[in-house]
């Protein structure tokens, strides 16, 4: 056994437990707290006592009852068999765990994160007498159709190959290579082990160029997030925070997905775990479950390990960016996260910051964010990878100028309101496109002239300023009524309400509508400014506003969404052509 | 007395009350009490009472009693610790009972035999063992039905305030809920947390006058009880529920009213305890205490039985982000909102359905009829817009508007008086709720505006153009 008895209980509080005799302890380490072997970390030490967090329910523990030190801080195992996977807040396995104790979760139950027993098809990349330090790649393992895991160097360590494995079937334990680090024989395994609160570290930084593309339509074309950027939701209950997020994580371009269910509803685990391994990747036709790993510590689960729960998805989304990989980490909540924080907090009896959350709160946000990012990544091949960081935010009653929204909004560059009377009119995505913004707007603009259509920018312009333009009329139009303003302003009113309606609301559970590729997106705002262009120059021949407005060509307009992306190029010239005989045909009576 | 105890032994009696604070007691010279332990407190007039171990260490515990802590003293009283957590037997013949908030039998008949004790506290249901709610639940209310349906195993609360006939409501949608095609009939578990005696025995006639009692177990907390017990009684609910829905394969509705009285006893524990508050004086723990309750229902994979939960939950003057209101919309499976205006218009039931959501709508209405889904996405955007257009009207007055907008405002009022407004014993089917829907449409809104629906559900499904007859 690696543990030695350390320490006894001294008092009890909620998921706060004060243990005496602690003095080979040290701070962050990971305990075994009572006769069960609770887990726990170590808080904060003062001389022999330490102040543990106990990841489990503490009922029934007692003044007396031993700690144990294990010689670690908390940790990940990471390797082959990862993807696919349904963790709580400390990487334990849910359902190896369900198959062990049953349909409710129990405390004491200890699950290797990894699957011991099975094989996998390891291919070696390395040669005897090779020089590999951290991050050079050794050898893969296809993992799922979408992914090759790449086996790795641990960072820090360095050597000369001195043995490799035949290609073959080995299980995560199996050694494949030895090293010869300064005389000692070091031999790997598939299995890696990272402390969750450090970052993993890379070479260098870069600044994010390219957009991770969502397929939804408002984020792809007005508040577009880059790969290695942040982005936050915040919004009040009902606002959709949660369906963006699932949204999000089903059709970002990434190439691996982590999804943490921090601290919300059980069902909404559950609703990945069942639609996930049905719904396909649109670019690679896999099922989505092959590059998603799920984190689920839900509201009802331990606030330890929920607090545990984001550093542990973030520490999986760096190894994988580690192997080159652009991954997206999505964050629901951060809020119950912070709401853990403060708990803890209090029953630390620390003095209190704001509404009772922790001074530290904005440190430990900013920790969290600081750890996206495109970086260079060790090894020799000096691969790329991202980590882009998607967190939502629920503040208490849609309040955005509570504490948590402030100090992410502070960090992050990318702000999706969600507002609650656009979810009230089933406007959804329910983003406010008045009071959003991305700070990527200038950064991506090249790449999307060069990818997608040089005259993108001033697209995107003109569609905002009509959108802006709207919100001005309608102050007026409260005042005085709409058949005060002039037809040309009218005009405006009715093309917004276009660009709302058949182009920002998108259907998340249509199969088509779902995901809208960005060529897509590009053409359907082409075609509405389009009939914005014909719309003025008419209104100029003195053509009144209603015959425009019952042009058949508007109905066409409004079906483009459901329209599947590979017959859209078609209709698009269809409706470009329709658009041009329609407007001829409409004389004025000026 | 013998005070000193060196080993930990369970049973003995302390009377080493040293402080008593409001519903807090402190017991000094305890060794080694456990954390959650269940006490017994014997005061000086000899009444018993139960307490539960909120904090311990070497020498002292901090208990929360029950039943209050008025008439203790810290001379006389005496304190047993029972080196239990605590437990509540179960059995079928919980069915038809009534228990107290604390689970004592009340209706004057013996305690019934127990097969099992379970821990009121529960666990959290393994995530990867829960199963989709996604059975629609037909409560024959248009507003719920058409609008925001229910599933088995959802979670969704009724948002009130007071004055609003939410009891009637829940009583309604009790007697009422059924699954379409399916004979097999929900048990009701009631948990009273503070509400006045009337209302629960408002429930109690309304449940035997339809013969429904023998499926109905009912714990009472009423607001002459001590508040402090309101902590244990939603938990004795979801014990009994836990133990039909999976363990006897039944289909549980439970219904909790009111959870802002619940809220308040936690709010008079955290303050006794001198805790660090979050939002207006409510802990901070407040969320994760509301979803340790909440999170019970639901459904599991393999299991017949399912757990449906409603709580009824007071917006105190009409507040929605008050902090028990709003945690508990951030925890539910959506929510629905009465209304004192619709209420004040003499709309039954007051169902504002424009704040109102289902989450698991979507998910219902693929198993219902095609029409439902899009059918409600209109219907929603039409009302939405002639509310909209009321604030209009009252400031530059009807005849600023447009044709299209005065369609708009009539469709808003005659689908409050026609979808909405509903009998108290009226029980509509949900083809019926629907025909209401597309009749509504028809009659107020030019066909090209019906955007949210596919024409091809239109040409089936309006009655304008329906060639046979839906059964």
């Amino acid at each position: 056994m690696d543990k030695e008895i350390a320490g006894v209980i001294m008092r009890i509080s909620g998921p706060v437990v004060y243990a005496k005799g602690l003095v080979n302890a040290k701070i962050y380490e990971v305990v075994r707290v009572g006769y069960e072997g609770l887990i726990g970390e170590i808080i904060s030490l003062r001389e022999d006592v330490g102040i543990i967090q106990v990841y489990e329910e503490t009922t029934g523990l007692r003044p007396g009852d031993p700690v144990y030190l294990t010689g670690g801080p908390l940790s990940v195992e990471l390797g082959p068999g990862i993807i696919g996977q349904i963790y709580d807040g400390i990487q334990r396995p849910l359902p190896d765990i369900r198959s062990k104790i049953g349909d409710f979760i129990r405390r004491g139950v200890v699950s290797p994160a990894l699957p011991r027993n099975k094989k996998w098809h390891f291919v070696p990349l390395v040669k005897v007498g090779e020089k590999v330090s951290g991050g050079d790649i050794i050898g893969k393992v296809e993992e799922t159709p979408l992914i090759e895991h790449r086996i790795m160097v641990p960072p820090g360590l360095k050597g000369i190959v001195t043995d490799v494995s035949r290609e073959g079937d080995y299980t995560v334990e199996d050694p494949v290579v030895t090293l010869n680090s300064e005389g000692k024989e070091i031999s790997l395994n598939m299995i890696q082990r990272w402390p969750v609160r450090v970052p993993r570290p890379f070479v260098e930084k870069l600044s994010p160029d390219e957009p991770l593309l969502t397929g939804q339509r408002i984020i792809d074309t007005l508040f577009p997030v880059a790969k290695g950027g942040t982005a936050t939701i915040p919004g009040g209950f009902g606002t959709g925070k949660t369906v963006t997020q699932h949204q999000l994580a089903k059709w970002a371009h990434a190439n691996v997905v982590v999804y943490v269910g921090c601290g919300e509803r059980g069902n909404e685990m559950t609703e990945v775990l069942e639609t996930f391994p049905k719904l396909k990747d649109p670019r690679t036709n896999r099922p989505l479950m092959e590059r998603t790993i799920l984190i689920a510590n839900v509201s009802n689960m331990p606030v330890a390990a929920r607090e545990a729960s984001i550093y542990t998805g973030v520490t999986i989304a760096e190894y994988f960016r580690d192997m080159g990989y652009d991954v997206a980490l999505m964050a629901d909540s951060t809020s119950r996260w912070a709401e853990a924080l403060r708990e803890i907090s209090g029953r630390l009896e620390e003095m209190p910051g704001e509404e009772g959350f922790p001074p530290y709160l904005g440190r430990r946000l900013s920790e969290f964010y600081e750890r996206a990012g495109k970086v260079i990544t060790l090894g020799k091949e000096r691969r790329i990878g991202s980590v882009t960081i998607i967190g939502a935010v629920s503040p208490p009653g849609g309040d955005f100028s509570e504490p948590v929204v402030q100090s992410t909004l502070r960090l992050v560059k990318v702000f999706w309101a969600l507002d609650k009377s656009l979810a009230e009119r089933r406007h959804f995505p329910a983003i406010n496109w008045l009071t959003s913004y991305s700070l990527y707007v200038d950064v991506l603009k090249d790449w999307y002239v060069k990818t997608v259509a040089e005259d993108w920018p001033e697209l995107i312009k003109e569609v905002m300023s009509i959108l802006q333009k709207e919100d001005e009329l309608k102050e007026i139009v409260k005042i005085v009524g709409p058949d005060a303003l002039p037809e040309s302003d009218r005009e405006i009113l009715e093309v917004a309400r276009m660009i709302r309606e058949d182009f920002l609301t998108q259907h998340a559970y249509h199969p088509v509508d779902s995901y809208c590729p960005i060529e897509k997106s590009y053409l359907m705002l082409k075609a509405i400014l389009q009939f914005h262009k014909g719309a003025k120059a008419k209104l100029i021949e003195g053509v009144p506003l209603t015959k425009i407005m019952a042009l058949p060509i508007k109905d066409e307009i409004a079906r483009m969404k459901i329209i599947p992306p590979s017959e859209f190029k078609n209709v698009y010239e269809h409706i470009i052509n329709e658009l041009k005989i329609q407007f001829s045909s409409l004389k004025g009576e000026r | 007395m013998q005070e000193k105890i060196s080993t930990v032994k369970r049973g003995i009696r302390y009377r080493t009350v040293s402080q008593i604070s409001g519903p807090l007691l402190i017991v000094k010279g305890v060794k080694s009490a456990a954390y959650g332990e269940i006490v017994k407190i014997e005061g000086p007039d000899g009444e018993i009472r139960t307490g539960q171990v909120l904090e311990t260490g070497f020498g002292y515990a901090v208990i929360q009693v029950f039943e209050g802590t008025r008439g203790l003293d810290t001379r006389n009283t005496t304190v047993t610790f029972t080196g239990e957590t605590m437990k509540f037997p179960v059995s079928m013949e919980l069915l038809g009972r009534i228990f107290n908030g604390r689970g004592e039998p009340i209706d004057k008949k013996p305690p019934p035999l127990a097969v099992d004790e379970l821990d009121v506290n529960g666990a959290p249901i393994n995530p990867s063992a829960r199963e989709y709610p996604k059975e629609f639940i037909q409560t024959g209310i248009s507003a719920i039905d058409g609008m925001n349906t229910l599933s088995r195993g959802q979670k969704l609360p009724l948002f009130t305030e007071s004055g609003l006939p939410h009891n009637i409501l829940a009583a309604q949608i009790a007697r009422q809920a059924t699954i379409p095609g399916k004979e097999e009939e929900f048990v009701i578990v009631f948990a009273a947390m503070g509400i006045g005696m009337e209302d629960a025995l408002f429930f109690r006639e309304e449940f035997e006058r339809t013969g429904a009692l023998s499926r109905l177990v009912m714990f009472l907390n009423l607001a002459e009880d001590p508040a402090i017990e309101r902590i244990i009684t939603p938990r004795l609910a979801l014990t009994t529920a836990e133990y039909l829905a999976f363990q006897q394969d039944l289909h549980v509705l439970v219904i909790m009213t009111d959870m802002l009285n619940y809220g308040e006893a936690l709010r008079e524990i955290s303050a006794a305890r001198e805790e660090v508050p979050g939002r207006r004086g409510y802990p901070g723990y407040l969320y994760t205490d509301l979803a340790t309750n909440y999170e019970r229902c639901g459904r599991i994979v393999g299991k017949k039985g399912s757990i449906t939960l409603m709580p009824i939950v007071t917006m105190p003057g009409g507040d929605v982000t008050h902090p028990v209101v709003d945690l508990t919309g951030y925890i539910t499976e959506g929510q629905i909102y009465l209304d004192r205006n619709l209420h004040r218009k003499g709309i039954y039931p007051p169902i504002n359905v424009l704040p109102s959501l289902s989450r698991l709508m979507k998910e219902a209405t693929r198993y219902t009829r095609e029409d439902h889904q899009s059918l409600s996405d209109q219907l929603y955007y039409c009302y939405a817009e002639g509310v909209e257009l009321r604030g209009l009207v009252a400031v530059v007055g009807e005849e600023a508007l447009t044709e299209r907008d005065r369609k708009y405002l009539e469709f808003a009022d005659a689908f409050e008086r026609n979808f909405i407004a509903q009998g108290v014993y009226e029980n509509r089917s949900l083809e019926t709720t629907l025909t209401i829907g597309w009749n509504l449409l028809s009659t107020y809104i030019p066909e090209s505006d019906w955007k949210r629906i596919d024409p091809k559900i239109i040409e089936k499904y309006c009655p304008k153009y329906r060639k046979f007859e839906l059964e």
